[in-house]
């Protein structure tokens, strides 16, 4: 392999100065991934793409913006109108937010479904989680500076979160706004984050990600470690070099992605009020509270939990740790076999059951609330957290014992807090909420002692395909 | 058991979003046919809102030179037609009327034009324009079914004639039956209040008149990028497994 290292010319003067060909062969043309990825592996790349997507509209559109309350409305419809090709480039930095979102959540359920966060990819994973994080932040604050009615009433909502923690919480919501109310401070120093501070970190992570991934090394749709059967030369029989393979397989999705992406941009880009809301073509207006305050689709889902409980305090702790308890998956579910391929019914069923919830959710939180709204969102988001401990549960075949006790403590934790709501009003729905979730607790937790519904299926040594 | 809770509540769910969308009847059925690749639709458009609406209701982010430019107007036409201020064709269609003076007489501003097809939806202005009747009770002599109680006067009463509104049993709106002839007939009159909307359809968003055709081209570059793509990629994958 020596031999490849002497490059003469110009690009031999600049590696023996920088290791360019050897991080190119380390990341590359030599490192192996799993030959068998599917469609699911498409999303890393994509996501990738997205960004630098991103980036580059975000400094079209940051060359003509003007980060000033009474500017910043008719800056966007400058860009809108006069800018030449403004609105392609608006628009694309609009379809790109809500088009990372779509790429980074298939992303995470690939990772749900094939384990990949398990052992020895918990790194990985948490970088990912504090991307996502990252991302929350950068597509909150990028939506506020617009500076219609959504993106002010939208950012009171999630700034009067922060001020429902005990203590602290009125102060951090006047440090957050730098003023008491949402106003030029607040729009300029969103400003400053979404196009410097925030990108940075992603960025910074993103790289964190990917060595930590080019560390160990891809999962894949088996779960199988590809490195424990490599061939004489070291290289895994089971992989093949990233360039060309995925480099070039890559370009497949990328096409099929920019061709929904350009569908989107070009004939719908406000995609029915969901990627551009309706009411944010009005400008912002402290003094008019619009009639239904809904955050863009991608926050929907954490907004619906937030929601299920009344008390905003409480509501807005279990939205925390709706997504505080992703940074525990690796610890959460300890199961050896990482495919959903290889993993039991119950499991399918579970992770089936927590994206139909996860999509109700997302659908309720556009929605006003009804009581009926309201129950739906409390029982999914239940759900969701069941999903957790479920997974917690699966992590090996439990004795009679246990089972009965996981299932009593969690059908009693539920039962509790509904017995301290309950009315005459709300009687009917919530028996039947209540139920229900009983009766999926009970099935999941109690089917593997009487039934099949648990066995796994053996895990190949290889990939299959 | 689990499944049939879920599919009961899920039926049940899905028809309180149907039953709560049925609400307010009457306005739902003024639908504007909107076609923004009908120039001459457009044209007549900007020309009834220059003569009826511009008095009051500014455009203030549509710059006249491109509304010339993408209705097809010359400009000496736009200038005799649809300009009556000493302002430059490069600028905005803003208007003179100061916003005291506007609180003074209606008590309100009246809003700027330019986005009200995006916020509210062409139909909108499409009910708005049609839904005017008589009432007593409201400060004008007109009441508005799109936007009730509003200080907006009845701008185009002269042009549709007076219509009254037939309310049922619950005082729910059912209908609205004309009472006095206008200048316009009942089809020329929607005809004009369409040809208004669609021009604040086209106003809200001039590169929509750009993006179906560019859009076009981009899918097809995207589409045979893709196909190549694919057969490289095969051409590459051959000798693996």
């Amino acid at each position: 392999m020596s031999e490849k290292n002497q490059a003469t010319g110009l690009i031999g003067w600049i590696d023996e100065r920088l290791p360019i060909l050897s991080f190119i062969r380390d990341h590359l043309t030599q490192y192996y991934a799993p030959k068998n990825f599917n469609f699911w592996y498409f999303f890393g790349s994509l996501a990738f793409l997205i960004l630098f997507l991103q980036i580059f509209t975000g400094i079209f559109l940051a060359m003509h913006y003007k980060p000033d309350a009474k500017l910043a409305f008719d800056s966007v419809e400058f860009i809108m109108r006069d800018v030449n090709l403004g609105w392609l480039i608006r628009y694309m930095h609009s379809t790109g937010a809500s088009a990372f979102f779509i790429v980074v959540y298939l992303h995470m359920f690939r990772a749900l479904m094939y384990g990949s966060f398990k052992k020895p990819r918990e790194l990985i994973w948490l970088f990912g989680v504090f991307i996502y994080l990252a991302l929350m932040a950068e597509a909150f604050m990028g939506y506020l500076l617009p500076w219609g009615q959504m993106s002010y009433w939208g950012a009171q909502v999630i700034i009067n979160l922060f001020t429902t923690i005990p203590f602290i919480g009125p102060e951090l919501g006047v440090w957050i706004r730098g003023d008491f109310a949402i106003s030029d401070p607040t729009l300029t120093r969103f400003f400053a984050l979404h196009i410097v501070a925030v990108p940075m970190v992603i960025l910074l992570l993103v790289i964190l990600h990917l060595s930590a991934l080019h560390t160990v090394g891809s999962n894949n749709p088996d779960g199988v470690e590809i490195k424990k059967h490599k061939d004489e030369n070291g290289v895994p029989l089971d992989g093949v070099p990233f360039h060309p393979y995925y480099t070039v397989k890559d370009f497949v999705g990328i096409g099929v992605f920019l061709f929904l992406f350009a569908l989107v941009v070009f004939f719908i880009p406000e995609m029915g009020g969901y990627f551009l809301e309706h009411a944010n073509f009005i400008p912002a207006n402290p003094l008019v509270t619009p009639e239904h305050i809904a955050p863009v689709w991608y926050f929907t889902p954490f907004y619906s939990i937030l929601r299920a409980i009344p008390d905003p305090a409480y509501g807005a702790l279990a939205m925390a740790l709706s997504i505080i308890i992703l940074f525990f998956l690796p610890w959460i579910d300890k199961n050896p076999i990482k495919s959903i391929r290889y993993r039991s019914s119950l499991f399918k069923i579970n992770l089936f059951i927590f994206v139909i919830g996860f999509l109700i959710l997302g659908w309720l939180g556009v929605k006003a609330p009804t009581p009926l709204y309201s129950a739906l969102a409390l029982r999914f988001s239940e759900m969701y957290f069941i999903f957790f401990a479920l997974l917690y549960f699966y992590s090996n075949s439990r004795g009679v014992m246990f089972s009965y006790l996981f299932s009593g403590t969690l059908i009693f934790l539920i039962t509790i807090y509904d017995l301290t709501r309950i009315s005459s009003d709300n009687m009917y729905t919530l028996i039947i909420g209540l139920t229900s979730v009983t009766l999926f607790v009970l099935f999941m937790t109690l089917s593997p002692l009487y039934t099949n519904l648990n066995a796994e299926k053996e895990v190949p040594d290889r990939v299959t395909e | 058991m689990k499944k049939l809770v879920f599919t009961v509540l899920i039926i049940a769910f899905s028809n309180f979003a149907n039953s709560a969308k049925q609400e307010d009847g009457l306005v739902n059925d003024f639908k504007a046919v909107n076609n923004i690749n009908n120039k001459s639709s457009l044209q007549r458009g900007a020309k009834y809102f220059v003569n009826y609406c511009s008095g009051c209701h500014s455009l203030k982010y549509m710059r006249m030179s491109t509304l010339a430019n993408d209705l097809d107007i010359d400009e000496e036409t736009f200038l005799k037609n649809l300009m009556f201020s000493d302002k430059k064709i490069g600028e905005t269609m803003t208007i003179a009327m100061k916003e005291s003076d506007a609180l003074l007489w209606f008590n309100a501003v009246p809003p700027d034009l330019s986005l009200t097809a995006r916020s509210k939806g062409a139909d909108y202005i499409y009910a708005k324009l049609n839904t005017y009747y008589e009432d007593d009770s409201a400060i004008t002599g007109y009441n508005n079914l799109a936007l009730p109680n509003s200080s907006m006067p009845n701008i185009l009463a002269g042009l549709q004639g007076g219509q009254k509104i037939i309310l049922d049993s619950q005082n729910k709106p059912v209908s609205l039956e004309k009472i006095s002839e206008g200048k316009y007939s009942e089809e020329e009159y929607k005809q004009l209040t369409n040809d208004i909307t669609n021009f604040l359809v086209y106003v809200s968003e001039p590169a929509k008149l750009k993006r179906f055709s560019m859009g076009f081209w981009v899918l097809l570059f995207i589409f045979i990028f893709t196909i190549i793509a694919y057969y490289t990629k095969k051409e590459f994958w051959k000798d693996v497994h």
